[in-house]
C-alpha cells in the first residue's frame, strides 16, 4: 500500500466527522427539533475579598454564550465592572469587580443574573481577606507547612532507633503497620479527591482529573522504583524508603493545599488544636518511612533526606493552595498522590512476600495485627483533625 | 498573581480552540460556505441596544402618555371611547441586560394607560396575537359577560369589551386567563383610570405602576422589581423632573405577583393618600403608602425645596432591587 492511500484511508473517517460536524451545526440539527431552550451554567472558580471590593472569577460552562446582565450582592443590585466583557462565550472566563463595604467574618451571597434572567448564586460563608502574597504571609504559610508537615515527619524518623533495637521477628509487624498507614492516607486523599470533584464544574471531568493523576503517578513511581534499584541489582531499604518518603510527600502536598485553600478561603479556623492534630497525625508518617531501614543501615543525612522528601511538600502545597488555589489542579495533585501511595503500598507488599503472594503474606499473624495498628493509629489521630 | 485554575483552563480553553480551528480548516477544504458556530453576532448585540432603549422610552412615556382613545358624541350626548389593545408574546428588557419573555398588552409592559370619564361609554377591541388563551379583566362595575373571565379570547380571535365607566377611580386592568399568576407574572396588566366628573384640581400627574419580574420563571420570587417595567429607570436613566410648589399628582398601582405587598415612600415630602382614587378626600398625610396585590391610590404632594429626593418601595429588598427613582426638583 502506498503512503498516499494509507494517509488517504487514515483522513477518511476524520473528513467525514468534520463534515457531519459541519452539517450538525448548520442546520442539521433541526431535523432532530431540538428547542433551543437557554440551558446555562455559570461556574464561580474564586471569589476574593479585597480592600472595598468582591472579585469574582466565573466561567461559562454551558452549551451556549452567556450574557452576565446584572450582578446581585445579598439580593442588592450592584454596579460592577467586568472584564473581558459581558458576553462569556463558551467556556469563557471573566472576572467582575464589584465595589463594595463587604464586613470580616460576615456571609455573602452573590448573584449573577444572566441576560434570560436566570440567577447563579454563590455564597461565601465567611468572608475573609484574601492573602496577597507578601513575605511575611509566605513566611507564615512555610511556618505552617513546617509544623504540620516536616517537623512530625521528622519526629516520626526518630522511631529508627528503638525500631532497630526491637526484634527482628517483628519486622514483618513494622512493614504491615507502614502498609496499613499507606492504605489509610491513599483512602483519606482519594476521599478528599472525590470531594473535590464533586464541587468543580461538570466539564472539568474532575474524577478523570483524580485518575489522570493517580494514573501517571502509580506508573511513574514503577519506573522509578525501576531507575532506582537498577545500579543495585535489588530493591534495597533505602530506595524503598525513598519510594515511601515520595509517597507521602505528595500526600502531603495534596494536603498542604487543603489547608492552605481552606484558610484561604474562609472554611476553616486554624486553630492551635488543629495544629496539634495534625502534627500528631503526620508523626506516623515518618514512622512509615522507616520500616526499610530496620535492616540495613541509614546514616542521619539519609535520614533528614527523607524527612524532607516526605515533609517539604507540605509548604509548597500551603502555599500554592493559600495563593493560587484551583479546584482542578489540587484534583491531579491530590490524584497524584493517591495513585503514589498506592503504588508504594504493592512495593512494600511484594517486598514483605519475597516472591510469594503479597495477600498472604500480609494475613500472616504479626503481618495482619501490624496492618490493622496501622490503619486505626492514623484513624485515631485522625479524629484529632476531623471537623 | 494570576490564579492557577484560570491559567489551567485557558490552556484547555486554547487546546479546544486550536482543535475547533483545527477541524474548521479541515471542513472548509471539503465545503465551502460554512458559516461560524455559536459566536454571538453584531446584530444580536444591536438587538439587545434596542431592547433597553425600546424598555427605556416606555417607562418614560407610561409614565405620562394616557390613552384617552377614540373620542366620539354620541346621540343623548354622552361619550364614546374606543380603545385598541392586542396580546402579544414579546421578548423585552427589565433591567439593564436581562431580557424577560414577556406576554404584553401592545408590546410592552405595562400596557397602554386607558383613561376616560366617569359615565363615558368604554369600548375596547382586544385582539389575541399570542399563541395561548388570553382576556382582559377589567376593575370596575359591569355587566358579567364583560368581565374578562368566562369569554376567553382564542389565539388570532377578538372581543369587544364594552360598558359605562364607573364608579370613577384609579383601576386596573389585567388578563384573567388561568393560571391568572402566571399571566400576570408574565406581564399582562395596565392602568385603566376614571376621571370624576367634576375634575380634580390641576397638577402634574404620573402613573407608577408597581410590579416585579420572576425572571427565571421559577414562581418562587421575583429576581427584578420595577415601576413601569424597567428597573432602576427613574433613578438612572430619567430622575423625573418637577417643580417647587408644583402639585404632583401619582397614580400608584401595585400589580407585584409572588409577593404580598408592594409600597412607596417619598423622601423628605409627605402627601395625601386618596385609596382608590374613589373619594375626593383623602385617607391619610403620609410619606409611606403600602398596597396588597390590584390595591392603588392616588398620591398628592408638593416639594418644598429644590433638589433630588429618592422615590422607591419601603421594602429595601425591592429597592434595592430595582424598584428605586428619584424627582429632580427644579426651583
Amino acid at each position: 500500500m502506498s503512503g498516499w492511500k494509507l494517509a488517504a484511508l487514515a483522513l477518511l473517517p476524520i473528513a467525514l466527522v468534520a463534515a457531519m460536524v459541519v452539517w450538525f451545526a448548520n442546520g442539521g440539527s433541526r431535523l432532530l427539533a431540538l428547542t433551543p431552550a437557554p440551558i446555562e451554567a455559570l461556574a464561580f472558580e474564586r471569589v476574593e475579598f479585597k480592600q472595598q471590593e468582591i472579585v469574582l472569577h466565573v466561567r461559562n460552562e454551558g452549551p451556549e454564550s452567556f450574557h452576565v446582565g446584572q450582578v446581585f450582592v445579598n439580593d442588592a443590585i450592584w454596579d460592577f465592572s467586568i472584564v473581558p466583557g459581558r458576553t462569556l462565550g463558551r467556556l469563557s472566563g471573566a472576572t467582575i469587580s464589584i465595589p463594595y463595604d463587604w464586613i470580616e467574618g460576615e456571609p455573602y451571597t452573590v448573584t449573577v443574573l444572566s441576560g434570560n434572567g436566570i440567577p447563579h448564586a454563590k455564597t461565601v460563608d465567611i468572608a475573609m481577606r484574601t492573602p496577597a502574597p507578601s513575605a511575611r504571609l509566605l513566611l507564615v504559610f512555610a511556618l505552617l507547612g513546617v509544623y504540620v508537615g516536616v517537623v512530625p515527619v521528622f519526629l516520626g524518623l526518630l522511631w529508627l532507633p528503638a525500631l532497630r533495637a526491637a526484634p527482628r521477628a517483628w519486622l514483618d509487624f513494622w512493614l504491615a503497620l507502614t502498609m496499613g498507614l499507606l492504605v489509610f492516607l491513599g483512602i483519606d486523599t482519594l476521599k478528599e479527591a472525590l470531594e473535590i470533584a464533586g464541587r468543580v464544574p461538570s466539564f472539568v471531568n474532575g474524577v478523570l482529573l483524580v485518575a489522570l493523576g493517580a494514573a501517571a503517578a502509580f506508573l511513574g513511581i514503577t519506573a522509578a522504583g525501576r531507575a532506582l534499584t537498577r545500579g543495585e541489582g535489588k530493591s534495597s531499604g533505602m530506595s524503598l524508603a525513598i519510594l515511601i518518603a515520595a509517597g507521602i510527600g505528595l500526600h502531603n502536598l495534596g494536603e498542604g493545599l487543603a489547608i492552605g485553600a481552606a484558610y484561604t478561603l474562609g472554611e476553616v479556623a486554624l486553630g492551635s488544636f488543629l495544629i496539634i492534630g495534625f502534627t500528631l497525625h503526620n508523626t506516623t508518617e515518618g514512622l512509615a518511612i522507616l520500616s526499610p531501614l530496620v535492616e540495613g543501615s541509614a546514616s542521619w543525612r539519609n535520614l533528614a533526606v527523607l524527612g524532607l522528601i516526605g515533609g517539604a511538600p507540605t509548604i509548597l502545597g500551603t502555599w500554592a493552595g493559600a495563593f493560587t488555589y484551583s479546584d482542578p489542579l489540587s484534583l491531579l495533585f491530590l490524584g497524584i498522590g493517591a495513585g503514589a501511595i498506592f503504588q508504594v503500598v504493592r512495593i512494600l507488599a511484594q517486598a514483605q512476600a519475597k516472591g510469594g503472594s503479597a495477600l498472604e503474606a500480609l494475613g500472616r499473624g504479626r503481618a495482619a495485627a501490624g496492618f490493622v495498628t496501622g490503619f486505626l493509629l492514623m484513624y485515631a489521630t485522625s479524629l484529632l483533625v476531623a471537623g | 498573581m494570576r490564579p492557577l485554575p484560570r491559567i489551567a483552563l485557558t490552556a484547555l480553553g486554547r487546546a479546544r480552540r486550536a482543535a475547533a480551528f483545527a477541524a474548521c480548516v479541515a471542513i472548509l477544504a471539503a465545503l465551502a460556505g460554512c458559516g461560524p458556530v455559536g459566536a454571538p453576532s453584531k446584530a444580536a448585540l444591536g438587538a439587545a441596544d434596542t431592547l433597553a432603549a425600546a424598555a427605556r422610552d416606555h417607562a418614560i412615556r407610561t409614565l405620562t402618555e394616557f390613552d384617552t382613545g377614540k373620542v366620539t358624541i354620541l346621540p343623548g350626548g354622552r361619550t364614546l371611547r374606543e380603545y385598541t389593545v392586542w396580546a402579544e408574546e414579546k421578548t423585552v428588557e427589565v433591567a439593564p441586560g436581562v431580557r424577560f419573555p414577556a406576554w404584553t398588552y401592545n408590546g410592552a409592559i405595562p400596557g397602554p394607560t386607558l383613561r376616560c370619564t366617569e359615565g363615558d361609554s368604554v369600548r375596547v377591541t382586544f385582539t389575541n396575537r399570542g399563541t395561548m388563551p388570553h382576556s382582559m379583566h377589567f376593575h370596575g362595575v359591569h355587566r358579567a359577560d364583560m368581565d374578562g373571565v368566562f369569554e376567553q379570547v382564542t389565539p388570532g380571535g377578538e372581543f369587544v369589551y364594552s360598558f359605562n365607566a364607573e364608579p370613577f377611580g384609579l383601576h386596573l386592568y389585567h388578563c384573567h386567563t388561568m393560571p391568572v399568576k402566571m399571566h400576570i407574572a408574565r406581564g399582562l396588566y395596565g392602568v385603566f383610570l376614571i376621571d370624576p366628573k367634576t375634575p380634580r384640581p390641576p397638577a402634574r400627574e404620573m402613573v407608577l405602576m408597581m410590579n416585579g419580574f420572576d425572571t427565571d420563571l421559577a414562581g418562587a420570587e421575583n429576581e427584578i422589581y420595577t415601576v413601569n417595567g424597567y428597573a432602576n429607570v427613574y433613578f438612572r436613566d430619567y430622575p423625573i423632573p418637577i417643580k417647587v410648589n408644583e402639585l404632583q399628582r401619582v397614580y400608584l398601582v401595585n400589580i407585584t405577583e409572588l409577593d404580598l405587598v408592594n409600597s412607596m415612600h417619598t423622601h423628605a415630602t409627605f402627601f395625601h393618600v386618596y385609596p382608590t382614587g374613589t373619594m375626593m378626600t383623602p385617607s391619610a398625610f403620609t410619606d409611606v403608602v403600602t398596597l396588597g396585590q390590584a390595591e392603588r391610590a392616588i398620591l398628592e404632594f408638593k416639594y418644598k425645596y429644590p433638589g433630588r429626593y429618592l422615590f422607591h418601595a419601603h421594602q429595601n429588598e425591592f429597592a434595592e432591587l430595582g424598584w428605586l427613582g428619584q424627582f429632580e426638583v427644579k426651583p
